[in-house]
Formats: structure tokens, C-alpha cells, sequence
């Protein structure tokens, strides 16, 4: 209530009678930094284009209500869908943030959560447990990672579906101060949603996430290098460029996660190598070079 | 006769925007809140009743709010207040405590006085309400 009180304060400092200035708006919220460092994921058009929609969509709405136009607030109640390691969790991350700069939630924190959180031991123990995440999370975004096991089919008894009722229930009384994000793999989301219709007509957006291409994952690794003061060699950017098809094809390939466990090995065979060399003076550049047989010497090559 | 307990109880009632704005504030300064009632305005009855558990870790008060309104709304009659309390080495204790919700009528209190040896006086403060049993005081 008091946030619709600070909405009509503030179109009562907006002087102008019939018009909104949208881009003042948008330069207030500075949600465009937050869009800017979007853009810095490197990948992921579609989720950006949607993200960039609901940016919009929230803006508008803000402009509507300068004006006194009613339009109810949207729901932004969403679901992440994607293979591991294609960054639901980040993007869940800069969600909140945006929601917050939009002022479509009041702090923009990111609680995380799975089963375990939310679901308790024996009668009587889930409702406690679930309203407290969810009281956490209040003026926030609440993620709840791998979401499909809140509901276990093959066994009737399970108190899932008790916190799944309470959430539902959350979702649509408390629109305007919390957003619930469901992520998890793409199939079983979608049995997920097909046992709970309920909660599918729920969340108004629906993101897939897709898998990187080999050339984005190779742009993901240098940035990770770089983040990580890191850098590769000629030969070893060779290595890397043949190692991502190859661990591509690779059972339980993670997509932009295998990356970083990939770069981890090389940095333990760097150090394994830097270490072996029994030179005692090493320079900045040997200690930040990763060569190409640190890479090479990868099990995916064997 | 108008309770005066805690913080703000020398100004009208606060608004639930305001109470709202409390709470935010001493979540803020990361104090827990915790939400008590009881039906006993005495004012040496320091412990009243716990709704619920503390709550620990709220980020916005839109949690806490909503713990107060059950709170108002399973006891309308009552006195309810919200506490913020500082678990900071050193204080380890309530640092705000104000009333959000009191019974519609206030009966105050009666003023005993005991005749003791040599004329002196012992003074004693009685609750008209807490003259019947608890749970219907305020009916």
C-alpha cells in the first residue's frame, strides 16, 4: 500500500499534465545499465529480446500510472528453461536487479532455493517452512532451482504438493512484491507443468534458454580467463578451439559450466607444469599464460 | 485509558503505511523483527505472547507486514507490538518495541491502596480489563 502511496506522490511531482517524458523515465530507473551489462552475456538473443520486452513493458506501466491510467501491475511471474550451465541463475540474478531499478519489487535480491528449502520432513512441517523462504524473499525474486522436484508423481503422500498450493497461492495474492522464477531442464518443466496446469497458467513468461553455440563458448572462456587474469598462448587457443566440439560430444556436457571445469584442470596442469620446471624465478607472463599443453593434455583429446 | 508502552505511544496510532515504514527501517539496520500480543495491559507484564517465530533474514517488510495483519486479524482485540530486536554483540536486545494494534476500549486501572503497619501505604496497580479471565477482556 505505502508503494501506491509513492506513486501518487511522484505524479504529483510530475508537472507536466497530459505527457510523459519516457526516456527521463528510463534515465531515473537506470535500469539501462543493468540492460547494458545484459548485453555483456554473451549469447542468449532470445532471452535478451524478452528481458529488453518486459523492461519496456514495466516502463510503460510506470508512465501509465505518472498519468493516472489504471492498468493492474503484470505478471512477471516467469519460468527459466534450459540445458545445465546456460546461465538461468545469472540472468535470474540481473532479473532482479531490473525488477528493482523498475521498482516492480522493493529490494531485488535473489533468494535461492530447491526442494530441500522448501518442502519439509513430516505433516505439518512443509507450510511453516515454505511461508518463511517465502517471507525471505518478500521485496525480492525467489529462484527455486530444478523446481520439477517439488513434485514427485510416484508418490502420492508427498508434501511437494503442499508448498506447491502455497506458492500458488503467494503468487497471486502478493503480485507487486515478489516474483517467483521456476528454472529447470526444458522435458521436465514441461511433465512438471502438464501434472500442475495450475501453476503453468500462472507465469506469464515461459524463457527458453538455448545451448551456445562453439563459438560463444569460446568468447565465454576468454572471458572467464580474463576475469580470472588469465591468459592463452597462440597454441593454446588452438587447443581450446579444438577441444569444445570435442567435449561438446562428451555425455554430460554442461555447456558454459564444462568450460569452467575445463579451464580449472588447465590451470592445475599450468601450475603442475610451472612447478616441474624447477626454475625458482618465474615471470608475471609465465605465471598468466596458459599453454597449449595444458589443454592438450585433456582426456577428450585421448 | 489510553496505554503508553513503547516507542510512538504518545502519538495517534500509527498507519499501517507507517507501521510499514518501521519495519522497513529496522530492517534496514538489519534488526530482526518479532510480532507479540497479549491481553494483559499491566505494565510490568513485559512477556507477552509470540506470534509465530521471530523473523530472521527479511530482506523487505512485506513479509512482517503480512504477520501483523494475521496477527490483527486473529486478535482485533488485543494489544499487539512489533519489536526489532539487534542481535549486535554488545546488545543483543529489543532496540524498538512499538504497539500497532489496541483493544477499542481501554479501561485503565485501578489504584490499590494497602494500609500497613504504622500508617504506611502500599500502592498496587490493577488492570479493570484483566479483571476477567484471559481471552475475554476485551469482548
Amino acid at each position: 500500500m505505502s508503494m501506491a502511496a509513492a506513486e501518487t506522490s511522484d505524479s504529483a511531482g510530475c508537472a507536466a499534465g497530459d505527457s510523459v517524458d519516457l526516456s527521463k523515465l528510463l534515465a531515473d530507473s537506470q535500469v539501462k545499465a543493468v540492460l547494458d551489462e545484459l548485453d555483456e552475456l554473451i549469447g542468449l538473443e532470445p532471452i535478451k529480446t524478452r528481458i529488453r520486452d518486459i523492461a519496456a513493458l514495466l516502463l510503460v506501466e510506470r508512465a501509465r500510472k505518472h498519468l493516472g491510467l489504471a492498468g493492474g501491475s503484470p505478471s512477471l511471474h516467469m519460468c527459466f528453461t534450459g540445458n545445465p550451465g546456460t546461465g538461468k541463475t545469472t540472468v535470474a540474478l540481473r532479473m532482479a536487479q531490473i525488477l528493482h531499478r523498475l521498482g516492480y519489487v522493493r529490494k531485488g535480491h535473489l533468494i535461492a532455493v530447491t526442494r530441500d528449502d522448501l518442502v519439509g520432513q513430516y505433516i505439518g512441517h512443509t507450510a511453516p517452512k515454505t511461508k518463511e523462504v517465502l517471507k525471505k524473499a518478500m521485496g525480492g525474486v525467489l529462484f527455486i532451482d530444478e523446481a520439477y522436484y517439488l513434485y514427485r508423481p510416484e508418490n502420492e503422500r508427498d508434501y511437494g504438493q503442499e508448498a506447491i498450493e502455497i506458492l500458488l497461492q503467494v503468487m497471486e495474492n502478493q503480485r507487486d512484491d515478489l516474483v517467483v522464477i521456476l528454472a529447470g531442464y526444458g522435458d521436465r518443466m514441461e511433465a512438471f507443468f502438464r501434472s500442475n496446469p495450475g501453476l503453468s497458467s500462472r507465469i506469464a513468461h515461459h524463457l527458453d534458454f538455448p545451448d551456445y553455440r562453439p563459438q560463444e563458448l569460446e568468447e565465454i572462456a576468454q572471458r572467464m580467463l580474463h576475469a580470472m587474469q588469465y591468459r592463452l598462448s597462440p597454441a593454446a587457443a588452438a587447443a581450446l578451439r579444438d577441444y569444445i566440439p570435442l567435449r561438446m560430444r562428451q555425455p554430460h556436457f554442461a555447456n558454459a559450466r564444462s568450460i569452467r571445469n575445463a579451464l580449472d584442470r588447465a590451470r592445475l596442469r599450468q601450475a603442475n607444469r610451472l612447478f616441474a620446471q624447477q626454475e625458482t624465478l618465474l615471470t608475471r607472463d609465465e605465471l598468466m599464460t596458459i599453454e597449449g599443453e595444458d589443454l592438450r593434455a585433456s582426456r577428450v583429446f585421448a | 485509558m489510553r496505554i503508553t508502552q513503547g516507542t510512538f505511544s504518545f502519538l495517534p496510532d500509527l498507519t499501517d503505511a507507517e507501521i510499514r515504514a518501521q519495519i522497513d527501517y529496522a530492517l534496514g539496520l538489519g534488526w530482526a523483527i518479532g510480532i507479540e500480543y497479549t491481553d494483559d495491559p499491566h505494565p510490568r507484564n513485559c512477556y507477552w505472547e509470540m506470534w509465530g517465530n521471530p523473523l530472521f533474514d527479511l530482506r523487505s517488510g512485506t513479509g512482517a507486514m503480512t504477520e501483523v495483519l494475521a496477527c490483527r486479524k486473529a486478535h482485533p482485540q488485543v494489544y499487539i507490538r512489533v519489536n526489532a530486536f539487534d542481535a549486535t554483540r554488545g546488545f543483543e536486545t529489543t532496540r524498538l518495541s512499538f504497539i500497532v494494534n489496541r483493544p477499542a476500549a481501554e479501561p485503565g486501572f485501578l489504584l490499590k491502596r494497602h494500609e500497613m503497619d504504622g500508617r504506611r501505604i502500599q500502592y498496587t496497580l490493577e488492570s479493570y480489563a484483566a479483571q476477567a479471565p484471559e481471552g475475554r477482556r476485551y469482548e
